[in-house]
């Protein structure tokens, strides 16, 4: 459990790092997560013993599986920041929300109908 | 006598309260969202949020000294977003031969977000900061809040604009995908990924497991794409 803790935030770590270093404008747990996944790869490309599709560290796995399966939780904090914008929400709640609510149906729509093509054809 | 204004003075102050009422109002969310049999509209991260908004307000406790303890939960969306490769390098045999399409997909979906939301917060005369704020509102929240200092809008309100994009995204994509008769997994999972960052992909993880890890790729590399795009167009149509 710990040693997959540990994984996880090196990866965030080394990332953040990586972000600030060569001035990045992506994130550093993105690019965490581009790090952990390739580091995967490499080791089933070089360790052809590993056990597969365990994935690397002890209890790696677990610990993914946990955090991911409790994902809406870790949302909470930011999301009661609403309060603070009470003003602003009150000013302009019909431009946002028509934003909100149009823009994201549309794009789901949007991406799902032009994946659905793209994969039909391409495999 | 015991008193109770010096213990309320510990509480306000200390940690240990808003991390305790984090996580109970989390588990009375989805309790609630077990009451409602899981329907797509009844978001356990509403109700929850809900719950501490409306007890902020009773008590007149700040936003600030809530965070102090609520931000040991919030840390944890870090490694959480660096642990989501792991069910796309258990799902990699199936997601490989398609990772060119979903690229492909990806960036005309994210583009699409972005543009919609800014034509139509333009359109309906929201200041040129509260703009800026809506145009990553389909990233994932640290990453958002990061393009929209960039391009001269307010992080914190980005925050709550994305977060309003996942919820509507995670409560309604599903019936939108069914009424697009988009039936094929991946495609659900991407568009989930795409424009409802990790709370669709929170749902999309609850659903189908092709689904989730396609989620989570749309989620990263919509993050990535956004990131890397949306401040260049943005100065260039900005000047």
């Amino acid at each position: 459990m710990i040693p997959g803790l540990a994984t996880l935030l090196c990866c965030q770590l080394v990332g953040e790092v990586l972000a600030r270093a060569l001035h990045l404008p992506v994130p550093g747990p993105v690019i965490g997560m581009a790090l952990l996944f390739v580091g995967l790869l490499l080791r089933d490309q070089f360790l052809p013993a590993a056990a597969r599709p365990d994935p690397g560290a002890p209890g790696l796995g677990r610990v993914a599986d946990t955090l991911l399966s409790n994902l809406g939780l870790l949302f909470v904090p930011a999301g009661v920041g609403v309060v603070v914008y009470g003003p602003q929400l009150a000013r302009s709640w019909a431009p946002l929300s028509l934003a909100i609510v149009v823009g994201t149906l549309l794009s789901i729509a949007f991406t799902g109908r032009v994946a659905q093509a793209l994969m039909r054809r391409f495999g | 006598m015991v008193d109770l204004a010096q213990i309320w003075v510990y509480l306000a102050r200390d940690p240990l309260a808003a991390l305790t009422a984090t996580l109970l109002a989390w588990m009375a969310g989805l309790k609630l969202a077990a009451l409602c049999r899981w329907h797509p509209a009844a978001n356990p991260v509403v109700f929850a949020v809900v719950i501490l908004v409306a007890l902020l307000l009773v008590t007149g406790v700040e936003y600030r000294a809530y965070f102090e303890g609520a931000q040991f939960v919030h840390f944890l969306l870090g490694p959480a977003t660096v642990a989501l490769a792991v069910p796309l390098y258990r799902q990699w045999g199936h997601v490989r031969s398609s990772a060119p399409a979903a690229l492909m997909a990806v960036v005309s979906g994210g583009a699409v977000a972005a543009a919609v939301g800014v034509a139509l917060g333009w359109a309906f005369g929201a200041s040129p900061a509260v703009v800026a704020s809506l145009a990553p509102r389909s990233v994932t929240t640290p990453v958002a809040m990061g393009i929209a200092e960039q391009i001269g809008g307010l992080p914190g309100l980005t925050a709550t604009v994305v977060l309003a994009s996942g919820v509507v995204g995670a409560t309604l994509g599903p019936l939108v995908l069914n009424a697009a008769r988009i039936r094929d997994w991946r495609a659900r999972g991407l568009a989930m990924g795409t424009a409802a960052h990790g709370l669709g992909t929170a749902r999309a993880i609850s659903v189908n497991t092709t689904a989730g890890a396609f989620s989570g790729l749309g989620m990263g590399l919509n993050a990535l794409a956004t990131a890397l795009l949306l401040p260049l167009v943005w100065h260039f149509f900005a000047g």
